[in-house]
Formats: structure tokens, C-alpha cells, sequence
């Protein structure tokens, strides 16, 4: 194997893929489908007899806005995530993980040692 | 089918298919480039919810061409914005090296483990441009013709900076090696 080659090796190895949490894709799948369905659900009850009023106006029109545009869900999406998830499932997956990693570095401290 | 055509079920279908193939490219890229979980997550998070509001657009621009390269473009400009919204710019890729021991084997570990050290703080010292295209390339597995596409290049300018990082990350490795052996 050529110097090179052998360096984009370690490369490769240095820089392997990340697998996610599993928590996330669940959550981002929850997320993209209540997007979705509330938007829906709030068009489909919007009544036009209500919408003679103008004070009516916002909701549908909220719901419009969420359907077309994802990025509004970010904000819901913060603060359950903030309220709940941090310190919940979550934070049982983290400190697994975090476990695994302090016994991979003590592993390797004790084999540095050696 | 053309874009135009599709209805909503279909597109949502058709970016849920997006989406499971490439949430582990966009979390890769995100924590390599923001250099720990937590970042990573959100990273990955407003990049689908980014990438679900413009979709049909960008399956109506693409002209058939995958769109993965779309994608790491939508977590490139977001982690810009986190960097700039926060006003920094994180020191090295990976702020915690040792964080990675959870992707990586025992085995590889005991085998190479300073090596593989040297290399993601070499990483961490190239431009951000650099060290995007490697990421792209070694972490990713993208060509240079997606590569291109993610950051606004050309193909021959693509292949000449991943040509730089590569040899300059070499020397910046070797060198740390040299100084360590003394």
C-alpha cells in the first residue's frame, strides 16, 4: 500500500460514520408527522361560517402556516425538548453512553500505562 | 414523476425515503463538524425540518440528481448561523477526542488510538473549507462531484482542495509525530 493511500486508511478510520441516537430519529419522525396531521386536522374544522368574522381569521391561517412551513416546529420542538427529553429517556441513553465511553477511556489509559 | 405532479402523500413519502437514507450522513457531518452530540442533534433536527419545508423545490431543481449534496448544504449554512449566533467557532472539530471512543472499537483503540488522535486534532487545525471537504469525503463517503455540489464548486476545484487538506493534514500529522518522539 502506497504512503498515501495508507494515510487516506486512517483517514477513513479517523472519520468513521456517527450512528444517532436512537431517540432522535424518533423524535424527528413524531415531529414531521404531527406537523403534518395538526395542520390538516386544523384546515379540515375550519368552518366557513366562522370565517365571516374576522377575528377567526388567525387560526386557519396559523394552521396554513405551520402545514407549509416546518421551520415553525423547531420552536415546539425546542421547548418539549428542553422540558422533557433532557431529562427523561434521553438522559438514560446519554449516560449509557457516557459510561461506555469513560470505560473505553479508562481502558485505554490502563493500556497506555502498560 | 415530475414534482408538480406529485401529491402530498407522495412527497412525503417520497422524503421520508430521504430522510432514512441519509439521517446518519447529516448526523455524521453535524457532529464532526460541531464536535459533540448535544450540537449535533439540533444540528441534524432544524436540518430535516429545513429541508422538509423547501423539499418539493428542491426535488423540482435537482433534475433527477441525488440530493444528499442539498442536504449537507441545508447543515452547513445552519451551522454557520449556530457559530455565528453563538459568536464563536469551535477550536477543533471534535472538542472531546476521547468522545469518539464510542464510535470506534476497543480493538481500534488499542491499535491506533494516538494515531487516530493525531489525525482528528489535525483535522480540527485545517480551514474550514478543508476540513468540510474531508469530513464530506471520509465520513461520508461522498465523491467529488457531490462534494462539489454541497459547497458551491467545481469539480476540478473540489479535487484540488481535497488534494491540499489531505497532504496538508499529512504533514500537520508527521509533525506532531516528529515532536513526539523526542
Amino acid at each position: 500500500m502506497s504512503e498515501a493511500s495508507s494515510f487516506e486508511g486512517l483517514l477513513h478510520r479517523a472519520l468513521s460514520p456517527v450512528d444517532p441516537p436512537e431517540d432522535l430519529g424518533v423524535r424527528l419522525e413524531s415531529t414531521l408527522l404531527s406537523l403534518t396531521t395538526s395542520a390538516a386536522e386544523e384546515l379540515e374544522s375550519w368552518e366557513l361560517s366562522a370565517m365571516r368574522d374576522p377575528r377567526n381569521w388567525a387560526r386557519p391561517a396559523a394552521a396554513v402556516a405551520v402545514g407549509g412551513s416546518a421551520g415553525v416546529a423547531l420552536v415546539l420542538l425546542r421547548a418539549r425538548r428542553s422540558a422533557s427529553s433532557r431529562h427523561s429517556a434521553l438522559s438514560g441513553v446519554r449516560e449509557a453512553a457516557e459510561r461506555t465511553a469513560g470505560d473505553l477511556r479508562e481502558r485505554a489509559a490502563r493500556l497506555r500505562r502498560f | 414523476m415530475p414534482p408538480q405532479q406529485r401529491s402530498k402523500a407522495e412527497l412525503d413519502a417520497e422524503f421520508s425515503e430521504l430522510y432514512r437514507s441519509h439521517l446518519r450522513d447529516v448526523y455524521s457531518y453535524a457532529y464532526y463538524r460541531v464536535g459533540n452530540h448535544h450540537d449535533a442533534e439540533d444540528l441534524t433536527e432544524q436540518t430535516f425540518l429545513q429541508a422538509y419545508r423547501h423539499f418539493e423545490r428542491a426535488l423540482r431543481e435537482s433534475d433527477g440528481r441525488p440530493l444528499r449534496p442539498w442536504l449537507i448544504r441545508i447543515a452547513h449554512n445552519l451551522a454557520a448561523n449556530l457559530y455565528r449566533d453563538r459568536s464563536r467557532r469551535p477550536s477543533s472539530p471534535i472538542e472531546d477526542t476521547s468522545d469518539l471512543a464510542a464510535s470506534h472499537t476497543t480493538e481500534e483503540l488499542v491499535e491506533g488510538r494516538e494515531q487516530l488522535s493525531r489525525v482528528l486534532d489535525g483535522v480540527g487545525q485545517l480551514s474550514e473549507d478543508r476540513r468540510e471537504a474531508l469530513i464530506m469525503r471520509f465520513a461520508l463517503g461522498m465523491d467529488n462531484r457531490e462534494i462539489a455540489r454541497a459547497m458551491g464548486r467545481s469539480d476540478g476545484a473540489t479535487k484540488v482542495l481535497i488534494h491540499r487538506a489531505v497532504k496538508q493534514l499529512e504533514e500537520i500529522v508527521a509533525g506532531e509525530e516528529a515532536r513526539a518522539d523526542e
